[in-house]
Formats: structure tokens, C-alpha cells, sequence
């Protein structure tokens, strides 16, 4: 058996179109898209194509498309970028289940004298409008409240959420890397002001991401130097990079979310008939197509990692062993497990590249894999 | 080439085929360390056969460090007597299993701490039948 790689929400396999797309701008089509000979021009072209199709792809224009080196720099552009052109003053509302560099973004610029606001959700990780209501100041200048979870899959409203932000004439900025080409977005009728979007959990290459910015929004640049991307993010474009993301973009489609969709449900129906099996986050259809998130009652997530790991199965846990601070999952503290539950939970993400046959050969496994750990734990829940 | 989460082979070969996982009927002596919300809980039970450890088992819920650290205490403690099981230190564990992400040594400190227990709780009750 090859390996099975169910971690998509990491990061995903490049596909062989977005190869085949890039691969000339490394060795043939290399101009810099700032010189203005042939080469150059050639470059230029390459990434004002890329930048509409991204543009397209959420009903903005090509001038509000500002590419970046990925869906972190993409939050803290928006975040940072925004409070220094409020003057360094104002408050922002966001989630308690967002990326961590939107949440270190955060507690960094409330160092720097912003107020922040961490919205709770409920126990399918969901905002409450009414909460986001309650929250909002006169000095708010901005709501950033991420699309798709990346550990829970919980899909929010953003349509109601922007709704309230257009009527208060506040910002909206929404983190969409897990969302992107999964769920469908559009900036009007989202009312956002701010995307985040990432290529790398697209199949595209790791490195480029983009920041749509609405035309005439406040924001100061993070980046100074040749004026780059209309002046708010210097330094020379990763051409190869852009036009593997725009190839992502394109070959994305409804097709893969049905097909992914289709897997989803027979991953976590077969998990779920283990005995002492709970489902985390959204228990309905606004989930993302590509995530299970489960918690196997008595036994630690790292270790059923390793098992599934010692099978070929890539997983990803909530469990404080597995991370580098030792901390638990803020995401699954926040929709209210206990630390016992966060420590007893898998996530599985799976992409268009997963076959029926890897879900049978997990779902054969992982029942071995909890009885075995079962039979090794003090714990009894 | 290292494993798992950098993990040494050998700590991947003790997590993967453990062989002293389980517990003993009647022991002389349980020790349990650990709580679930730090995410690590150790318990070992043992077997005093004319002062040496004579059978000890291990049930451990936690990562791949911790049960692989639990099976080599096991291991290591298996034949001594109890005056040579109480020396086995954290740094033998780790020793034993080859090196460990130095994040994941706290796993193996539950260890010697569960084997401490389970000889005093050894120790208490020999000295209540005298």
C-alpha cells in the first residue's frame, strides 16, 4: 500500500497541471515583471493573467488581488496593516478559533496599544451575530473572523456576519485558506472588505498566497521598496509561484467538493461506528468538504498519530503532545472540550487525490489501531 | 533516519510492539502517576519474587514517548532487586530508548516516578504484614 495522506489541511500535493504551468517561468520565462524588455513583459503578462483569475474566482477586479508569500502574511498584512493606517489606535473584533498567526497577529498589536475583542463560538464552533453585535464599539475598525476552520471544518455565515459590518461601516476581513475553492465566496455579497487566500491547500505551491483588498480600503503596506503590486507589497513577484496558484484556481472544481464530500461522509460514518467515537465541530452541511475532526475516548491523539503513521496514514492531532508549546487545541478548548477530549482527538483531511480504496484500508485500521491503545490505557471515561 | 514525530527507531519500535503492556492480578505492589489533563497517566504494577522484581507491567495512556518510555522501564526494572530498581533514573530511560525530542523528555519523568510508587506502595504493605 502507498502511502495515505489524510493531512490536506496542512498542506496538499501539487498537481501535475500547476507543475506543468509553472515549470517554464524557471528556466525559460524568468524575466523579472518589472523590466521592460521582451522577458520582462512576458512576465508581467503572466501575472496580470494570474491575478484575474484569482480576481474572478470571488467577484472582485484584477487591482484588488495583492499577492503575497502565503496565508500568514496575508493575515498580518490585513491586520497590522489596517490598525497602522487607523493611527495606531482602534479595536478590532475576532474569534477564539482562529489561525494562530491571526491570533498572535492580535495579541502582538494589542502590545501595541489595539483592543481586541475575542468573539466565543458555540459547541459546533460557530459565531453568535448577536454576540458580534454586542461587541462592537465605536472605535472598531475592523472584524476578521475566519471562513473554514482549518482543525474543525465549521463554516461560518459570512453573509449575515457581513451584513452586520456593512451596516456599522466597519471593515471585514475573512481568513479563507481553508475554505478557498471549497466553499463559494464572493466579496459583494459577503460584504468583505478583506480575503485571505493561500495556494498551497489548493494544490498549488507553497509560497504564494494573495490579500484581496476593496478598492479605497485603509491600509498602510508591511513592505517598502520598488512599489510593487500597486505600491502595497514590494519585492519582486514569484511569477512561477502566481501562475501555479491562478493553474490551482482553474482546475479546482464543484466536482471535487461532491467527490470529497462523498469520501467525508464514509470516513466518518465507518469512525463513527467505534465504539466511544464523538465527532468535533460542525455536525451539519457547513462543514468543509475536506474535514474530519474525531476524539476516540481513554487513549491519546499523538499516539494513534504514530499508529496511524507506522500504516502509511498521515493524521493530525489536537492533543497537546504534539505541539510545540504542549498546549492543547485553542480551537477544540473553545467549542468546549475538556482537556481529557482535546487529547483523545484525531483530525483526518482528506483531498480529491484520495480514493474509496484509502478510506476501506483506514477505516480496516483504525479500529485495530484504537483497540490496541484501548487495551493499554489506565483510563476509563 | 529518524521517525514519527523524530522519534528514534528504538522508541518506535518499543510504542509499536510493547511487551509489557497489561496488569497484574494480586500485585505487590501499584504505582500511578500522571492526570489526564497534563496528558499523561502511568500506571505499573509489580511482582516481588525474594526481593527482585519478578514480573512488572505497564498500562499508559499518553503519546508514543510515553508508552514507548513506559515499556522500557518495564525492561529495565524486570530482575533487579529493589534496592537496584529504585536507582533507574530518567536519563537510563532515555539512554535506553537512544535519545529523545527534548520537548518529550516530561514523558519519560513519569517512569521512574511510577516505578518509586510502586515499590514504596511495595514497601508499605510488606511492612504492614510484618
Amino acid at each position: 500500500m502507498n502511502p495515505i495522506y489524510l493531512d490536506n489541511a496542512a498542506t496538499t500535493q501539487v498537481d501535475e497541471k500547476v507543475l506543468k504551468a509553472m515549470l517554464p517561468y524557471f528556466t525559460e520565462k524568468y524575466g523579472n515583471a518589472s523590466s521592460q524588455h521582451v522577458m520582462g513583459q512576458e512576465a508581467k503578462r503572466a501575472l496580470e493573467d494570474s491575478r484575474s483569475v484569482i480576481a474572478k474566482s470571488i467577484g472582485a477586479k484584477r487591482e484588488e488581488i495583492i499577492f503575497t508569500a502565503g496565508g500568514t502574511e496575508a493575515n498580518n498584512f490585513c491586520l497590522k496593516g489596517c490598525f497602522f493606517a487607523e493611527g495606531n489606535k482602534g479595536h478590532i473584533i475576532t474569534t477564539k478559533i482562529e489561525h494562530d498567526c491571526v491570533l498572535n497577529s492580535c495579541k502582538w498589536l494589542e502590545k501595541q496599544g489595539c483592543e481586541v475583542t475575542y468573539l466565543n463560538v458555540d459547541e459546533e464552533g460557530f459565531v453568535s451575530v448577536d454576540e458580534l453585535k454586542g461587541a462592537l464599539r465605536p472605535e472598531t475598525f475592523l472584524v476578521s473572523i475566519i471562513h473554514g476552520n482549518n482543525e474543525i471544518g465549521t463554516v461560518q455565515d459570512l453573509v449575515k456576519i457581513g451584513e452586520v459590518c456593512k451596516e456599522k461601516g466597519i471593515m471585514f476581513h475573512t481568513d479563507a485558506c481553508q475554505s478557498y475553492t471549497k466553499v463559494l465566496i464572493n466579496v459583494d455579497k459577503m460584504n468583505l472588505d478583506f480575503v485571505t487566500l493561500n495556494s498551497h491547500k489548493i494544490h498549488g505551491p507553497k509560497g504564494v498566497g494573495a490579500l484581496y483588498i476593496r478598492k479605497d480600503s485603509k491600509i498602510t503596506p508591511l513592505l517598502h521598496g520598488g512599489g510593487h503590486e500597486f505600491g502595497l507589497r514590494s519585492t519582486t513577484e514569484n511569477i512561477s509561484g502566481v501562475v501555479g496558484f491562478a493553474k490551482a484556481v482553474q482546475v479546482a472544481g464543484n466536482s471535487d467538493i461532491r467527490y470529497m464530500n462523498k469520501l467525508r461522509a464514509k470516513l466518518i460514518d465507518g469512525l463513527l461506528k467505534i465504539p466511544n467515537v464523538t465527532l468535533n465541530g460542525s455536525k451539519g452541511d457547513e462543514r468543509l468538504c475536506n474535514n474530519i475532526n474525531v476524539s476516540f475516548n481513554d487513549i491519546e491523539g499523538e499516539a494513534i498519530g504514530g499508529y496511524l503513521d507506522a500504516y502509511g496514514i498521515s493524521s493530525s492531532t489536537g492533543s497537546a503532545c504534539s505541539s510545540n508549546t504542549l498546549d492543547v487545541s485553542h480551537v477544540l478548548k473553545a467549542i468546549g472540550l475538556s482537556h481529557e477530549q482535546i487529547n483523545t482527538s484525531i483530525r483526518l483531511s482528506i483531498s480529491k487525490f484520495n480514493t474509496k480504496k484509502e478510506i476501506d484500508y483506514v477505516l480496516e485500521i483504525l479500529p485495530k489501531i484504537v483497540e490496541k491503545l484501548r487495551k493499554m490505557t489506565p483510563i476509563k471515561l | 533516519m529518524k521517525g514519527f514525530g523524530n522519534y528514534s527507531k528504538e522508541i518506535m519500535r518499543h510504542f509499536t510492539d510493547p511487551k509489557f503492556v497489561g496488569e497484574i492480578k494480586n500485585p505487590d505492589g501499584v504505582g500511578e502517576i500522571g492526570n489526564m489533563k497534563c496528558g499523561d497517566v502511568l500506571r505499573i504494577s509489580l511482582k516481588v519474587k525474594n526481593d527482585k522484581i519478578s514480573n512488572i507491567k505497564f498500562k499508559t495512556f499518553g503519546c508514543v514517548a510515553a508508552i514507548a518510555s513506559s515499556d522500557v522501564l518495564c525492561e529495565l526494572a524486570k530482575g533487579k532487586t529493589i534496592e537496584e530498581a529504585k536507582k533507574i533514573s530518567n536519563a537510563e530511560i532515555i539512554k535506553e530508548l537512544k535519545g529523545m525530542p527534548s520537548i518529550k523528555e516530561h514523558c519519560s519523568v513519569l517512569g521512574a516516578g511510577a516505578l518509586k510508587k510502586a515499590i514504596k506502595n511495595y514497601e508499605e504493605k510488606g511492612n504492614s504484614n510484618s
